[in-house]
C-alpha cells in the first residue's frame, strides 16, 4: 500500500509570532516544526505501514525550501521518503491553492491512502483535506479517531457528541485524523541518524504542471485581515473580608458541583 | 569558525529536551524522595536509542557523534541529574571502554547489549584507599592456569547493582612495571561471577535515584580472555576514558546549571515583593545575568573540548577546563537559585533545593576540581 502523509511546516507553538504588513506569518527557520496535529497523521501512517507489510510511507509537504529540515523531522519518526513542493510563487497560498498543489503532487507520486491532520496549528482553517478530496475526486473519511484497512476498504470511527459513527470508503481514500487516534512516538536516535539518508525529492510548480497564476498569493481568495494575541489574563473573582465571603465561596463551589 | 549545530545534532538535542521535559522532570521530585532507580525511564531511553548514542550501528548504537551525545546529556541532566549520571556512567564509563579497547568478540558480546540499552555496565576504579590517587589501587588480579583470581574492593560504583546491570570492568594490579610502579590491567567481571559481591546502595546527599554501591571480590575467578585490551594497559585506558568522561560531566553540569537558571527566571518573574516582581530588581537581574553568561561560557567550552576530540586532536586540558568550569558554574547557579527563591528555596517544594544537593557531586565525580586544576596546570 502506498501511504502518503500530508504534513505542514508550522512555527513552534511556543515561538513568538509576528506578521508582515500583508498579514502573512513571518516564518523563521529555527522555529519551524511539523504541525503538531500532523504528528498524529504521521504516527497513523507509520502504524498502518506496520500493520500492512510491504507498504511505503511518503511524507508530503508544501512549504518554503527550508522545509526539508521539517520533513526530515518526520522522517526521523519513520517512513521511507519525503517530497517537498516548493516554489516562490506559492507564497501567500490560501487553503484552496494549497489543496490544488497537494492534489497535483499526490497525482504525480501516486497513493492508496492519504492521511492528514485535521487542521494546522497556525492558520487553523481545517478545509485542506476536504478540498484535496474534491480536486482528486476521491472519498474523504474525516475526523477519524480510529482507522482500519481491510482489503481495498478503509474504515474509520468518527467521534460524535454521543458515541461514534463508523464510516467506510473504498481505497484509494483520504483520511483526516483527530488527536485521540494515537499517541505519536518520539523519533529514535537511530531514526534521526537515518533520516538524513532517506530520499527527499523537491518539486516545483513546473514539475507538477501547475500554472503559477492558479496558486499562491496570485490566486488567493481568502485574505487575512488581522491577527491578535489570545489574552491569557485569567478571569478571577476576589472576595474580601468578613462580609459573607465564606458563604459566597461555598455557593460558588456548590454551583461548580465541587461540594 | 562555525558555531552552528548540524541538523541531526539539533534534532537529538530537541528530542532530548522534549523527552526530559515531558517524561523525566515531572518525576524528578519523587525519584529524589524515594531514591528508587528509574527503571521505567531508563527503559524508555533505551527504546529511543539514548543508551548507545555514540556507538556504531553495527553494534546497535545510533552512530551519532560525540557532541550529539553530550548535547543529549545536557538535556537529560537538565531534567534530572540522577537520570543524567546513569546515562553518562553507562555510556562513558561502562560501554566506551569496550568500544575503544575491546576485541571484536568482546564488542559483540559486551558492547552490543549495552549500546542497545538491554544492559547497563559499570566501571570500577575508585577504592576505599584509592580515589584521586589511582596509583593506590590495591585490588589484585593474579593469572593462574588461564584464570584471573581477583581480590579486593571498589567503592562509589555507579550502575553496579541494578536489575539491568551486566557487570563491571575494574582496574586491578597485575604486577610490577619496570619502573617499579604498579602494573594496572582492566578486567571484565560479569555480574553472576562467584566471589563478586555487590554491596548495598549508599545513602547519598544528591543523585539519589542513581545506583551507587561498593563492590568486593573474594577469589573472584574469570577466564584469561576477560582482560580488556592488553595486560598492563589499564592505566592508559582509564586515563583516556576519564578524560572523555569529563566532557560528558561538563555537559551534565551545564544541564543542571540551565535547570537552576530556568527555575530562577520563572520564579523571579512570578514572585512579588514591594508590589512588583523581584525580576525588576537589579540585585536579582545581576544574578540572572551572571548565571546566563556563565552557562553560555561553560557550554561553549564543552562544545570546544568535544570538537577537539572529534577532530582527533589533543583535548586533555580542554576537557579538564570544561569539566571544572561547568561544574563550578553549576555550583554557583544552584547557590544563586536557592538565594533567589529565598525561604522557599530552602524548602523541598521547589526543585532548587534538590539542584543544590545534586550539584556537589559534579565537583567531585570523574576527577575533583582540585585534580582538574592540577591537570590544567600540568599543561601550561
Amino acid at each position: 500500500m502506498n501511504i502518503v502523509v500530508c504534513m505542514k511546516e508550522t512555527p513552534s507553538t511556543t515561538a513568538e509570532k509576528s506578521f508582515t504588513a500583508d498579514m502573512r506569518l513571518e516564518r523563521r527557520k529555527e522555529d519551524a516544526i511539523p504541525n503538531p496535529f500532523d504528528e498524529y497523521a504521521i504516527e497513523e501512517g507509520l502504524r498502518q505501514q506496520e500493520k500492512n507489510p510491504g507498504s511505503t510511507v511518503t511524507m508530503l509537504c508544501m512549504g518554503p525550501a527550508t522545509a526539508t529540515d521539517t520533513i526530515r523531522k518526520a522522517l526521523a519518526m519513520g517512513g521511507d521518503r519525503g517530497v517537498l513542493v516548493t516554489d516562490p510563487a506559492l507564497a501567500g497560498s490560501d487553503a484552496i491553492s494549497t489543496a490544488r498543489v497537494l492534489a497535483a503532487a499526490l497525482t504525480k507520486i501516486g497513493y492508496d491512502l492519504v492521511i492528514f491532520g485535521n487542521a494546522a496549528a497556525d492558520a487553523y482553517g481545517g478545509v485542506v483535506p476536504s478540498a484535496v478530496a474534491e480536486f482528486l475526486g476521491k472519498p474523504l473519511l474525516s475526523y477519524a479517531s480510529q482507522l482500519g484497512i481491510a482489503g481495498d476498504k478503509a474504515t474509520i470511527q468518527r467521534q460524535a457528541e454521543i458515541g461514534y459513527n463508523v464510516v467506510e470508503a473504498p481505497l484509494p481514500a483520504l483520511v483526516s485524523v483527530v488527536k485521540s487516534i494515537n499517541e505519536p512516538r518520539y523519533p529514535s536516535m537511530k531514526g534521526i541518524m537515518a533520516s538524513k539518508k532517506k530520499p527527499l525529492d523537491t518539486f516545483s510548480l513546473a514539475d507538477l504542471g501547475l500554472d503559477a497564476a492558479t496558486v499562491g498569493g496570485a490566486a488567493a481568495r481568502e485574505k487575512a485581515l488581522g491577527a491578535e494575541k489570545v489574552s491569557t489574563q485569567r478571569k478571577g473573582e476576589i472576595y474580601v473580608g468578613n462580609d459573607g465571603a465564606a458563604d459566597r465561596v461555598v455557593a460558588f463551589l456548590v454551583e461548580q458541583k465541587v461540594l | 569558525m562555525d558555531f552552528s549545530l548540524s541538523a541531526e545534532q539539533q534534532m537529538i538535542r530537541n528530542l532530548c529536551r522534549e523527552f526530559a521535559e515531558e517524561e523525566i522532570k515531572p518525576r524528578a521530585e519523587e525519584m529524589d524522595r524515594t531514591g528508587a532507580f528509574p527503571y521505567e525511564i531508563i527503559k524508555q531511553m533505551a527504546d529511543l536509542g539514548l543508551l548507545g548514542l555514540p556507538f556504531p550501528e553495527e553494534y546497535g548504537g545510533a552512530g551519532a557523534d560525540f557532541l550529539s551525545y553530550c548535547l543529549a546529556l545536557e538535556e537529560i541532566g537538565r531534567g534530572d541529574a540522577s537520570v543524567g549520571i546513569t546515562m553518562e556512567a553507562h555510556t562513558s564509563l561502562g560501554a566506551t571502554p569496550f568500544y575503544l579497547y575491546g576485541t571484536t568478540e568482546q564488542k559483540e558480546r559486551y558492547l552490543a547489549p549495552l549500546a542497545q540499552g538491554k544492559q547497563l555496565w559499570s566501571f570500577g576504579l575508585t577504592e576505599p584507599g584509592a580515589g584521586s590517587d589511582s596509583g593506590g589501587t590495591e585490588t589484585r588480579a593474579e593469572l593462574r592456569d588461564g584464570v584471573w583470581h581477583v581480590n579486593g574492593a571498589k567503592n562509589f560504583i555507579t550502575n553496579a547493582g541494578t536489575d539491568m546491570t551486566g557487570g563491571v570492568t575494574i582496574t586491578a594490579v597485575t604486577g610490577v612495571r619496570d619502573d617499579g610502579r604498579k602494573e594496572i590491567t582492566n578486567i571484565i567481571i560479569p555480574k553472576d561471577t562467584p566471589g563478586y559481591i555487590i554491596g548495598n546502595p549508599y545513602h547519598k546527599m544528591g543523585w539519589r535515584a542513581s545506583d551507587t554501591r561498593p563492590l568486593s571480590f573474594e577469589d573472584c575467578q574469570v577466564p584469561e580472555e576477560n582482560v580488556l585490551g592488553a595486560q598492563g594497559t589499564g592505566f592508559h585506558q582509564f586515563m583516556h576514558i576519564l578524560t572523555l568522561g569529563r566532557i560528558a560531566i561538563a555537559a551534565l553540569s551545564v544541564g543542571l546549571a540551565q535547570a537552576c537558571y530556568d527555575e530562577s527566571l520563572k520564579y523571579a518573574r512570578e514572585r512579588q515583593q514591594f508590589n512588583r516582581p523581584i525580576a525588576t530588581f537589579q540585585a536579582i537581574q545581576f544574578k540572572l545575568a551572571d548565571m546566563a553568561m556563565e552557562i553560555e561560557l561553560a557550554r561553549l567550552m564543552y562544545y570546544k573540548a568535544a570538537w577537539h576530540h572529534m577532530q582527533g586532536e589533543p583535548f586533555t586540558k580542554e576537557a579538564s577546563m570544561a569539566k571544572l568550569y561547568a561544574s563550578e558554574t553549576a555550583k554557583r547557579a544552584a547557590d544563586q537559585a536557592v538565594q533567589i527563591h529565598g525561604g522557599y528555596g530552602f524548602m523541598d517544594e521547589y526543585p532548587v533545593s534538590r539542584y543544590w544537593r545534586n550539584v556537589k557531586a559534579h565537583e567531585i565525580g570523574e576527577g575533583t576540581s582540585e585534580v582538574q586544576r592540577q591537570i590544567i596546570a600540568k599543561h601550561l
